[in-house]
């Protein structure tokens, strides 16, 4: 068996922990151990509980039962400055950055005794130099990519010197060569003595990465075991519980032009968004093109230029060769455009509607839910009911707000509203995202089925499995810039990590060390 | 302690109870209020809520129920749209001051003429004025995104000069031996808006706000634009995303609240008020802001909120004239209700548990 059970080496073990919330158990008698030194792997679905149970280690919820034990003592922490102060350090998915204080400031504001601003300048500086993760203290961390502001969290850890580092989801936000750095950086880590606690759902990370896997399902742990000895499809179906079939292509001719853009440029509506510029592509009828690019680069900004939220000069959008680009939403709808953001709540979804209310949202204008302005609630109803039936949204009826529903059960039901519309272009940002993988491989073939009957469909992700998965030919958007597309067929990692882009100077810094 | 749990739904139960447990509330507040005020409490209350519908003088009072609600209840109706759709129209007593002159304009015009068209043109014209009111914040807001809460509100203040003005100059009445104030309608029965039975109180702006209650309703659950104005005011976002146009919602909620503050001033003038005066309007444009949110923002809670505003009103002013309460007092008693219906909002979406110290 693992080491779970030698015991005298472990840094810290979970010893039968549970944690419940009104409603849901989100730990149940968890037990593993993590060694000293090792890079360690949660791996779960979304919900699975691998949130809740590090935010016991970090002390930031209370297990109902069950202990843990730090370097050989009973360990509780009542707060996370209890946590750090023993040498857990986490860093979280979401940053907690300040867009308008420089790279120091930040890191200050993160301790509790910060010292004078020009000593922290320069440890900072040593920190990055030794572990291959250049930062300028003085820079404003606005002006930073993702990866970059990562590095700061990042940075702003290792000044602890932390002897179990959690990291969690973090490569949802780099290109595959800022990810390379950072494995570079965690295996340097791990090399000087100091544990990882490794959360993620990407499978191939976890194989080229962790020594050991520890798999949460619904709560519980269901297994473990040596990534490296593992393949990426027994990991899935144990954290999936159920066997996986990749979604199935069916060869298709490539029909007309059915969306085109031509040097599209607009600037973003969002505060701090990033502008459009001079972007130019073509979808065919029944063509996937997959939209690659790491979070913040003109997804959002894309999205909105192509539904219509956001109006550009006629000619720019076209769709089957009518210039729409001066059209709202509700009109591109009716030329065969349905769309879904990335955001489901708030933006695809109005959280406190109901769903039939949330169906007729998108669905008014093509499933002709209206006449003369007065709503057909019984058919928005059956449509929202066909919704929830064709695509297996678990709910307990169509009265339900959007906001009860879990994240990827509401993804679903958004996904599916826009796909069951009989659409001809389809453009969705993010479709799989924080969703499971059996609901994600479920979207996937939906789209590819929509593709097969003859829409054009633009799936914008940061998922490049999934790109690489449904997508016939691939672009990549960079600081608002779209790549031109090209066949997938026949592309490497490394020539999408190229067109991808953001990593800047960072191979170098790697190579000088 | 006890910490606030969001609910997964809001609560069907809480969403009609608040305003029950509100009434109540205020009522218990109130009586405190009126004992530190070395009153009796229980009398008090009885006088504001019990006297007017039943007691010595109702015969009287029972009408002048639905005089007040009357407006109350169509401005209201009207404010209650734009509130849903996140446009805050404070100015509904400036339109319906210009809603008040503009119909009596006609009508004066008219005078001595005797046709049938007179009045229904002049509910037109009322309209109308209170419509091009409201359209002054509602077109600096799309075009210039100036904020209509401001602009709206400081419009009250020239309403009030121009209504100062026609009351002296251009209204005045020519046979008033020089007195400000126009001529009054009771003596003008082709633009009169009498007394329909004789007794309730009701005249054709009651009628009309029932008939605004009415369309109200029909529009937020059955219309398009009415799932428009809840969706932008509830996710705004969610809202363009459905190819609502914001700038279309402002204009058409700030038109439609104008449109009925301006057929309340038009009733008013035309009916109780009988004719323009100095001190013409008498707050209901910002009453009708607590009704609305009193009655939920729906038109029959509306129906309902007007009614129980009308009631503290008349029951306040009676307090003050029989037991010597001072009529801040009473105000003080209004705002209350509106407090605690907003403070029990809460219970709608949230439920109160104990809170376990240990989790944060």
């Amino acid at each position: 068996m693992t080491a779970a059970e030698t015991g005298a080496g472990d840094l810290l073990r979970i010893e039968g922990v549970t944690k419940a919330y009104p409603g849901v158990v989100a730990n149940s008698d968890v037990s593993f151990a993590i060694a000293q030194g090792e890079v360690h792997a949660l791996l779960g679905e979304n919900g699975a509980g691998k949130s809740t149970l590090v935010k016991m280690i970090y002390g930031l919820v209370k297990p109902d039962a069950g202990r843990m034990i730090w370097r050989g003592a009973p360990f509780a922490p009542s707060q996370p400055s209890a946590a750090r102060s023993s040498g857990i350090a986490m860093v979280f998915q979401h940053f907690s950055l300040f867009e308008a204080l420089n790279v120091a400031e930040n890191v200050a504001l993160g301790m509790e005794t910060p010292p004078p601003m020009r000593e922290l300048a320069a440890r900072i500086r040593a920190v990055s130099e030794e572990y291959g993760l250049p930062l300028d203290p003085s820079r404003m961390v606005g002006d930073l990519s993702a990866g970059e502001r990562q590095r700061v969290e990042i940075i702003r850890c290792l000044l602890q010197s932390p002897k179990l580092l959690i990291m969690d989801e973090p490569t949802s936000v780099l290109t595959p060569q800022e990810v390379e750095i950072l494995f570079q950086t965690l295996r340097q880590l791990r090399s000087e003595g100091t544990s990882i606690l490794y959360i993620s759902h990407k499978l191939e990370e976890i194989r080229t990465l962790c020594d050991r896997a520890t798999v949460l399902r619904r709560g519980k742990v269901v297994g473990a075991c040596i990534p490296r000895d593992s393949t990426a499809r027994e990991m899935a179906e144990m954290m999936v519980g159920t066997t996986l079939t990749p979604p199935e292509r069916r060869a298709t001719e490539k029909g007309e032009v059915a969306l085109g853009v031509s040097d599209l440029s607009v600037a973003s509506p969002i505060p701090f968004g990033t502008s459009l510029k001079a972007i130019s592509f073509t979808v065919a009828r029944g063509e996937v093109l997959g939209i690659a690019g790491v979070a913040g680069n003109g997804q959002d900004e894309l999205l909105l230029a192509l539904n219509g939220e956001l109006r550009v000069a006629p000619d720019r959008v076209r769709i089957h060769g009518k210039s729409v680009g001066d059209l709202g939403p509700t009109d591109r709808r009716r030329a065969g455009l349905v769309s879904a953001p990335e955001e489901r709540l708030g933006h695809a979804a109005a959280p406190n509607m109901t769903l039939t209310e949330n169906a007729l949202l998108s669905g008014a204008v093509r499933q002709g839910l209206t006449a003369r302005g007065f709503i057909d609630w019984r058919g928005t109803e059956a449509f929202a009911e066909k919704i929830i039936e064709s695509f297996d949204v678990r709910t307990p009826g169509t009265h339900v707000a959007a906001r009860a529903l879990s994240g990827g059960n509401l993804q679903k039901f958004v996904v599916g509203r826009e796909l069951l519309q009989s659409p001809e272009v389809i453009v969705i940002n993010q479709p799989t995202w924080g969703v499971d993988a059996a609901a994600a491989a479920a979207i996937r073939q939906a789209i590819l089925d929509c593709a097969a009957g003859g829409a054009a469909v633009v799936v914008i992700s940061q998922d490049l499995d999934e790109l690489l998965e449904i997508a016939d030919s691939f672009a990549a958007l960079n600081e608002g810039r779209l790549t031109k597309p090209r066949p997938v067929q026949g592309l490497t990692i490394d020539e999408i990590g190229l067109m991808m882009g953001g990593a800047h100077g960072m191979e170098v810094a790697h190579h000088a060390g | 302690m006890l910490k606030l749990e969001k609910r997964p739904t809001p609560s069907v139960f809480w969403g009609r109870a608040t305003p029950v447990l509100a009434v109540a509330l205020t009522m218990v507040a109130g009586s405190l209020m009126f004992a530190a005020l070395g009153k009796n409490p229980f009398e008090a209350i009885r006088t504001i809520f019990w006297d007017p519908l039943f007691g010595e003088f109702a015969w009287y009072l029972r009408g002048q129920l639905l005089v007040k609600a009357g407006p109350l209840i169509l401005i209201a109706v009207g404010l209650s749209l734009g509130f849903r759709a996140g446009i805050w129209n404070i100015g509904a007593e400036g339109q319906y001051i210009m809603g008040a002159i503009c119909g009596a304009a006609v009508g004066l015009a008219a005078y001595p003429t005797e046709s049938r068209l007179i009045f229904p043109v002049m509910v037109l014209a009322g309209a109308f004025g209170g419509w091009v009111w409201a359209m002054i914040p509602a077109i600096l807001k799309t075009r210039f995104n100036t904020n209509e809460i401001l602009v709206s509100l400081m419009l009250v203040y020239v309403a009030e000069t121009v209504l100062a003005m026609a009351s002296t100059g251009f209204l005045r009445n020519p046979d008033g031996a020089g007195f400000p104030g126009s001529r009054n309608f009771s003596s003008y029965p082709a633009a009169a808006n009498p007394e329909l039975l004789a007794g309730t109180g009701l005249h054709w702006g009651g009628v009309a706000a029932l008939g605004a209650v009415v369309a109200a309703y029909v529009l937020l659950q059955r219309h398009i634009l009415g799932f428009q104005i809840k969706l932008a005011g509830q996710a705004p976002r969610a809202a363009r995303f459905a190819g609502v146009s914001p700038n279309r919602l402002v204009v058409m909620c700030l038109g439609i609240a104008g449109a009925l503050a301006g057929l309340a001033g038009m009733f008013e003038v035309t009916g109780p008020a009988g004719q323009i005066s100095i001190d013409f309007n008498s707050n209901y444009g910002f009453t009708a802001i607590i009704v609305a949110f009193l009655g939920r923002l729906n038109p029959v809670g509306i129906l309902f909120a007007g009614l129980l505003m009308a009631l503290t009103y008349i029951g306040g002013e009676m307090a003050s004239t029989n037991l010597g309460l001072p009529s801040a007092a009473i105000q003080a008693f209004q705002g209350m209700l509106l407090f605690f219906l907003l403070a029990c909002d809460l219970l709608t979406n949230f439920r109160i548990v104990p809170a376990r110290k240990e989790v944060r």
